[in-house]
């Protein structure tokens, strides 16, 4: 077993495309397996993260498997989605912070 | 050289995708971290720094081109180039083939003209690669 740091970079709307699912199966199973796995939601793909958005559901269960579930705060302030309006576990985060993430030799990142 | 390079593969054509934006801002960002940074554009994203592009009025809102501040990419990139002049530097290659097919090749200084094989060894020589695809 590697000790690799998964990174998925979710970009698409949730309410727009439905393959979205597969970033959260995917991130739930490796987290499964014993690996460490961040998601972080960028552009549309920030728009369920409001707390009782009818496609955001899953985040709140990804954080609570140990999935590090982050949020892009340039594209929540673009959308007008405040941080006290965020699922339980979803967490505003900078771009410098996915910068930090992706640049680990360890890393794994993948863009959807 | 700085310890870490990061290389991006973009393909969006400007002012269609969020995507482009993102990739700037992920740029800009490494570069102030002190990353090197390595941009391969493909496909379409090679038109992201033709030096003729223009910024527009906008006569729906009856603003000026001054007054409107368009943004253009060619502009964007500059910057982005003007920061990783050095160290860091940023590394700005356009696919040949790309822009030939567009026509595409008056571009800003500092952009270099090359292939897939350049992103193969720019892959290889990063620490971390992140391919930003057309949806």
């Amino acid at each position: 077993m590697t000790a690799s740091q998964y990174v998925f970079i979710e970009s698409r709307d949730p309410f727009e495309s439905p393959d979205t699912g597969f970033v959260a199966d995917t991130a739930e199973a490796l987290v499964a397996r014993g690996r460490s796995v961040t998601v972080f939601l960028v552009q549309n793909g920030v728009l369920a993260t409001r707390s009782g958005a009818a496609r955001g559901a899953h985040l709140g269960r990804l954080a609570g498997a140990g999935v590090t579930v982050f949020a892009d705060d340039f594209s929540l302030r673009e959308r007008g989605i405040e941080a006290g309006e965020l699922w339980g576990g979803v967490r505003p985060a900078s771009i410098e912070t996915l910068v930090d993430l992706i640049v680990r030799p360890d890393a794994k990142t993948v863009w959807h | 050289m700085a310890d870490r390079t990061l290389t991006l593969a973009i393909m969006d054509a400007p002012y269609e995708a969020a995507a482009s934006t993102t990739a700037f801002r992920i740029i800009a960002a490494a570069l102030a971290k002190g990353i090197d940074v390595n941009v391969f554009a493909y496909e379409g994203a090679v038109s992201l720094t033709v030096k003729e592009q223009a910024p527009h009025a906008n006569p729906v809102k009856g603003t000026s081109v001054e007054q409107e501040e368009h943004p253009t990419t060619k502009d964007l990139v500059a910057a982005l180039l003007e920061l990783g002049r050095s160290e860091p530097r940023l590394n700005w290659v356009n696919c040949g083939l790309c822009v030939d097919e567009r026509g595409a090749g008056s571009w800003i200084d500092g952009v270099k003209r090359g292939g897939p094989a350049n992103f193969l060894e720019m892959a290889v020589a990063s620490t971390t690669t992140l391919v930003i695809p057309t949806k």
